[in-house]
């Protein structure tokens, strides 16, 4: 299976705005992230927040740029790309975006919104209105819907519109930034179900971002778990048994409903460091059980341990 | 005996009724989970407890709330203040709210033992200390004279449950505790509290959306949906063997450990609000198994073996 | 719905008032010509500093001319100045504000600069500033109160741009490979513009008085065209025996600035815009 998207040495650093009397600090949201999307699969990126999950999802859809590293799509770098060529290419690559209350402009009706990828590209439609009906039909909308405003919709609904739109242009990769996560229990499952349907029918290839560890075991191939900006291990299955200390301690802070599998929560030591002034070795290790002063001073490498799995970890449990 | 007591509790915001006919019962020593989705009315049921309502334009219309022998609908405000705080202990989402940003954070958990224990200024420090260091906060000596900003968000929510705690209270409602919060925090201040109830013999109203952390941490759980109980029972009996159609779906709705991949379903419609709750049962345009008598009549709470339920599934015929 | 709006504004005592007059007055600057019952220069020396009366309702001034028809006609010096004015303002205010708030970068730092430069100043003095160097004039005044005035509309723009570029709409917009173009006018600027129209429509009325202030300088339309503060100018000698001629201009200002503030609030308070204003 061939990778769509590649990823090569990604990093982006954001710097508070430097003004009088005020320092100039520099933050690594994003520090060097290689990776593979396979075709035609779903890859999940879990962390918490302030991992840099979200930031990666943007620098792969160029929506900002990168510091250094770079981006290919299907054997195209998109740092080589014309403004003008990247704008065409967007066609391919779209988002599905957090929260669905502010992803549709509220002075446009539906129809309007969804109509609004042809206008932008320049592609004209033969039949607009049996696009439309066949996109809100896609998404499981009564097509009544195309003449309301977006606050006239629940947050599902919303969230709806917002896949119709992503996938107007017939894209072959979406990067779905925690789609669900402002919404209730019972409407998340109707979306992912509807996701789940919309890649196997089109045969889409998504990176899901979530930090949803139950989601993400059912959804998702390939899983890659973010620590402060940084890929801490890579599971080629989402159900695989994770060897990263941390990656252990986010499957153990997830709870399942189920109250014969309670669990006993590991109370970690220690703080979150801050993203301004990481220490020089692995960013986990004050948090970490399995620490030892190598794992202090000297920052673990993303280094492949069996086929597909890669793990950044002096110490890997288990 | 139960210390608090909610019996057909109904609650109306000028003509709405968001809240009808509900009821419960929390016990010392145990957790009670109150859960539902947006506008299940959940923090509504806490903040009538907690003789809040004035603040939203609310009232409690129906119903009684029988806090240790004494009736709380219908307390002058006066005697209301002597409870809140001392007796019952208020724990909200966003730990930020609860915080005043420019008083030392140990000076805000010495004020309510200097106000409701009437202890001297040292006794207060030394009590605050002493409960800091009870909810695993490191360096407590230091902390308490650090401010709100210096702490990061899982650090806020555990200074406010000192506070909560300060005043050595009977029931403490907490109201999304870890929402905000990332999941191996959320873990941690979960088993805190866990750890808690049990330690001080606590009664503990815990609110929330998340199955996984009901499963975790409760003993026994109510079920809202739209405005009324669907369902209570115990943890185990409600995971086990769900009795109401809505408490079924939802906890399918979030995908099982080993779940295979195209069967997730979700709740299909959408969570009605308050303006329009739907004729009878109130969860029948969503429901699988829906009658034509749900359509039209309000289901009588019917008792189970170790609770009761909603539905005109379990309705006994005579 | 647009209609169905105004309509919802006028009806409350409050709009509906404002409405009334604000009506009459546009209706006098569109149909001088029409309404007043003489010519605006029509002098009748024997008849000069008459008192009102069944002839000349509002009386005549030292040069025996019509009052009443002197106020219609001011009433359209008044309104163009400020209307005209007021329309270049907020167009080149709301184009400076977009591109600044939407590149940011050098071009915001220097309109930044400029903006908080010129909202040191009151208006009267950038306006006088500006009559100075281009000379007087109906047009000179127009020029000098829209550059007067382009500091707000440049700001009120900038601010609902900065802020409207962080919703997420922005960047679907961006992610579907719209260019600059699209995004600021078909997402950007619609959704900022109710707020800037608003506090333009209130700049209308500031603006009025600054005309007639710079009138009663004698800095405005030229005589004969008679404008509201020229008008009350020329009253000061007469004010001990004539004070009318005074007072009528005076009340017309007064009353149109005071019902285009009523309108422009219950129009704020009917968009539920009033945070969006503040403290730009």
């Amino acid at each position: 299976m061939s990778a769509l998207v590649s990823l090569l040495g990604l990093t982006r650093d954001f710097s508070t705005g430097s003004g009088f009397l005020k320092a100039r600090r520099v933050m690594r949201a994003v520090d060097d992230v290689t990776l593979d999307i396979p075709r035609g699969s779903v890859t999940g990126v879990v962390g918490e927040s302030g991992c840099g999950k979200s930031t990666l999802g943007r620098l792969v859809l160029r929506l900002i740029s990168a510091s250094s590293g770079s981006v290919t799509y299907d054997d195209t770098d998109l740092g080589t790309l014309s403004p003008g060529a990247m704008r065409k290419m967007r066609r391919n690559m779209q988002m599905v975006f957090q929260d669905p209350y502010s992803a549709i402009d509220p002075r446009y009706t539906i129809r309007r919104t969804l109509l609004e990828p042809y206008q932008v590209q320049r592609t004209p439609l033969p039949d607009a209105e049996a696009r439309l009906q066949e996109l809100m039909s896609m998404v499981g909308l009564n097509p009544d819907l195309a003449a309301s405003y977006p606050h006239q919709l629940s947050g599902g609904q919303k969230q709806r519109v917002g896949i119709a739109r992503a996938l107007a242009l017939n894209p072959s990769f979406l990067v779905l930034d925690e789609p669900t996560a402002s919404l209730d229990v019972s409407i998340q499952a109707q979306i992912i179900a509807l996701l789940e349907g919309l890649q196997r029918d089109l045969g889409l290839t998504y990176l899901f971002i979530s930090h949803d560890l139950s989601l993400v075991r059912y959804f998702c191939d390939q899983v890659v778990v973010m620590y402060m900006g940084r890929v801490v291990e890579v599971l080629p299955k989402a159900r695989d048994t994770p060897h990263h200390p941390y990656a252990q301690a986010l499957t153990n802070s997830h709870f399942e409903p189920d109250p014969t599998r309670r669990k006993q929560v590991q109370i970690l030591k220690g703080e979150i460091p801050s993203p301004f002034n990481l220490p020089p070795g692995c960013a986990f290790a004050a948090r970490c059980p399995a620490a030892t002063p190598l794992c202090h001073s000297d920052r673990p490498a993303l280094e492949s341990a069996s086929s597909g799995h890669q793990i950044a970890c002096h110490h890997p449990q288990g | 005996m139960a210390l608090l007591t909610v019996s057909g509790l109904g609650v109306t915001i000028g003509t709405l009724s968001p809240l009808d006919d509900v009821s419960f019962e929390a016990h010392k020593g145990e957790i009670l989970g109150l859960v539902g989705e947006s506008g299940s009315g959940k923090s509504l049921t806490a903040m009538a407890v907690m003789g809040l309502l004035g603040r939203i334009g609310g009232r409690v219309s129906s119903g009684s709330i029988l806090f240790d022998g004494q009736e709380l609908v219908g307390l002058r405000d006066s005697s209301y203040r002597r409870l809140r705080g001392k007796r019952i202990a208020l724990i909200s989402q966003n730990p930020m709210t609860s915080l005043d940003p420019i008083v030392r954070i140990g000076a805000q958990i010495d004020q309510v033992s200097l106000l409701h224990l009437r202890l001297s200024k040292p006794a207060a420090k030394a009590r605050s200390i002493d409960l800091m260091q009870q909810l695993r906060i490191p360096d407590a000596e230091t902390l308490h004279r650090a401010y709100p900003h210096q702490l990061s968000g899982g650090m806020k929510q555990r200074i406010v449950i000192a506070m909560a705690l300060a005043a050595d209270p009977d029931l403490i409602i907490a109201d999304e505790p870890t929402t905000a919060l990332d999941v191996t925090i959320q873990a941690q201040i979960i088993q805190i509290m866990v750890d808690l109830v049990r330690a001080r013999d606590l009664a503990l109203i815990l609110i929330t959306h998340d199955m996984g952390v009901v499963a975790q941490a409760c003993n026994r759980v109510v079920v809202l949906y739209a405005g009324r109980v669907a369902e209570t029972n115990t943890t185990q009996a409600i995971f086990a063997s769900p009795c109401h159609p809505y408490t079924a779906s939802l906890i399918g709705c979030i995908p099982s450990r080993d779940q295979a991949e195209g069967t997730l379903l979700g709740i299909p419609g959408t969570v009605p609000g308050v303006l329009n709750y739907p004729k009878g049962c109130r969860f029948h345009p969503r429901c699988g198994d829906a009658m034509q008598v749900c359509a039209r009549t309000v289901p009588p709470t019917t008792a189970q073996p170790t609770g009761s339920v909603a539905c005109h599934l379990h309705e006994v015929v005579t | 719905m647009a209609l169905r709006f105004l309509w919802g504004v006028v009806h409350t005592p409050r709009g509906g008032a404002s409405a009334f007059v604000l009506m009459l007055v546009i209706a006098c600057a569109l149909f001088a010509p029409l309404i007043a019952p003489y010519g605006y220069a029509l002098q009748n020396l024997p008849g000069s500093n008459t008192s009102p009366n069944a002839l000349h309702w509002l009386g005549t001034d030292e040069f025996g001319r019509d009052l009443l028809s002197r106020i219609i006609h001011g009433a359209r010096t008044s309104l163009t100045v400020a209307v005209t004015a007021i329309s270049i303002s907020v167009v080149v205010g709301m184009t400076f504000g977009a591109i600044a708030g939407y590149f940011g970068g050098m071009f915001d730092r220097v309109v930044t600069a400029v903006v908080d430069l010129t909202w040191s100043f009151p208006e009267i003095l950038i306006a006088l500033i500006l009559i100075a160097i281009i000379g007087t004039g109906t047009e000179s005044i127009i020029i000098a109160i829209s550059i007067a005035y382009l500091a707000q509309f440049t700001r009120l723009t900038r601010a609902q741009v900065m802020a409207l570029r962080q919703e997420t709409y922005i960047e679907a917009t961006v992610n579907l490979g719209a260019g600059h173009f699209h995004v600021i006018f078909r997402h950007l600027l619609p959704n900022a513009i109710t707020p800037v129209i608003v506090a333009g429509m209130l700049a209308i009325g500031d603006a009025i008085i600054l005309e007639a202030t710079l009138g009663f300088f004698g800095l405005g339309a030229q005589p004969p065209i008679p404008s509201w503060g020229a008008m009350m100018s020329s009253g000061t000698a007469q004010i001990f025996i004539a004070p009318w001629i005074i007072l009528f201009p005076g009340a017309a200002i007064a009353l149109t600035v005071i019902s285009i503030n009523l309108f422009g609030d219950a129009l704020i308070d009917a968009l539920n815009i009033r945070s969006r204003l503040r403290d730009v």
